[in-house]
């Protein structure tokens, strides 16, 4: 059975934004905001580059989470906060922790990080499955 | 309208009638979805290893749950939507950019393909103004549940930053605000508001504000002449206007009495603060608020 108590750490997952995974990802969570796609449009916009978009966050995170707790682990909640943009060519690095521990029930706190900072934050609620 | 009253009527509408995915839940979009996000759970894609797992069957990943609904290329937002009724209230209100800061969702089960899910929307708050690192912007929070029939199997707490870039220059005011009268005695101190000092009036050693025609002493052949303040001080006192309405103004607003760093104090109004985070000695510094071309008002922010 895997280590899943309080404080066990998850094994680091990094994440080459490039942009063809941003543009990837935009579509593949049909969202179509230019500023995903868009490289003028995004300039134009302010930013520096095309970015990430919040729905590949979320299912990041869950990747993240479910690669270290198996493939039948069961998702109940994947709740995130942004912070500084992650732009096409910089790298994402999520680390975790396990804060809470209930039988099946676990609690991973998440932190994404990029060369500008924290880019999300949150927790996921699991139920562990089968082995 | 105010901006929460805008939001107050809004939310009153409840939920938006449900909006059907234009796709059931299909093994395409999952494997587009799992290549980009690099998700290599087989529950997900392999058949067999789904039948054996305790799903008895291939499942989505629970995080598409809102990319079911999405609007796609070519999308405009239903006439009941409160998050595109929000926004358009707010980019009226010159908030006119937007970044997403929040997502919370909770899943009660895992999608199976076939299923066609609907999403309804209801606002659940607006909160604002704030001072934000993007620039001031309001915060607007929406709860979203998504359906299969009658039984719902997902929702999310979806909150955004609608903000005015720092750019885009002052606030749009409503309507026109109260004009002060500007006399000679005190024409220095509005022309140097328009150029952004705040000048205080000088007789001898002893400022004085407001400005008037005659020193503190009564000396009829004294002249004043004026200094140009740092701009910072602290609240002195300050009163929360709630009622009644004032132009130009969205309700309610802070006015605080400054005690300036020179020893003198000014009145202007308190921006983008939370009346309730206001206190006696909180450190401010001055603001501009340009109202035409003619007209700059002195006001006040929190220090950083």
């Amino acid at each position: 059975m895997k280590d899943c108590s309080v404080g066990t750490e998850l094994p680091p997952l990094t994440i080459e934004a490039t942009p063809t995974f941003v543009v990837s990802t935009a579509l593949a969570t049909r969202d179509f905001q230019d500023v995903h796609h868009d490289r003028d449009a995004a300039v134009q916009r302010g930013s520096k580059d095309i970015f990430l978009n919040i729905l590949t966050d979320t299912g990041l995170v869950q990747r993240f989470v479910t690669d270290w707790a198996g493939p039948e682990a069961f998702v109940r909640s994947i709740k995130i906060r942004l912070g500084v943009p992650c732009y096409a060519y910089d790298t994402l690095t999520f680390t975790g922790r396990v804060t809470e521990r209930d039988g099946d029930d676990v609690v991973v706190s998440v932190s994404g990080v990029d060369s500008l900072g924290e880019h999300v934050v949150g927790t996921v609620a699991i139920t562990l499955g089968g082995e | 309208m105010s901006i929460q009253e805008a939001a107050e009527r809004i939310a009153a509408r409840g939920e938006s009638a449900p909006r059907a995915a234009r796709d059931a839940v299909n093994q395409a979009m999952v494997n587009n979805w799992v290549e980009a996000i690099g998700d290599r759970n087989p529950v997900y894609v392999d058949e067999e290893f789904a039948a054996a797992s305790v799903h008895k069957g291939l499942v989505a990943p629970p995080a598409m749950a809102q990319v079911w609904t999405m609007g796609g290329l070519h999308w405009t937002r239903a006439s009941d939507d409160p998050l595109g009724a929000m926004m358009e209230v707010l980019d009226e209100a010159g908030f006119t950019s937007v970044v997403a800061t929040n997502s919370e969702q909770n899943y009660f089960r895992y999608l199976r393909h076939g299923e066609r899910v609907a999403a309804t929307a209801k606002l659940e708050s607006v909160v604002g103004p704030k001072r934000t690192a993007l620039g001031e912007g309001w915060f607007v929070t929406t709860k979203t549940t998504w359906y299969v029939g009658d039984e719902a199997v997902a929702d999310m707490v979806f909150r955004v930053l609608k903000f005015r870039p720092p750019s885009a220059g002052p606030a749009k005011t409503a309507a026109p605000v109260l004009r002060p009268v500007i006399s000679k005695d005190t024409e220095f101190f509005w022309t140097g508001l328009r150029e952004g000092e705040l000048r205080i009036q000088r007789w001898g050693e002893t400022l004085r504000h407001p400005p008037g025609p005659m020193p503190p002493d009564g000396d009829f052949d004294a002249k004043p002449d004026y200094v140009f303040a740092c701009g910072r001080g602290t609240v002195y006192s300050y009163v929360v206007h709630h009622h009644p309405k004032v132009p130009g103004k969205d309700l309610p607003f802070v006015v605080a009495l400054v005690e300036l760093e020179e020893g003198v104090r000014v009145m202007g109004e308190l921006l983008d603060t939370d009346p309730e985070t206001v206190r006696i000695g909180l450190p401010v510094e001055v603001a501009f608020v340009k109202i035409d071309e003619e007209l700059t008002l002195p006001a006040w922010r929190v220090a950083r």
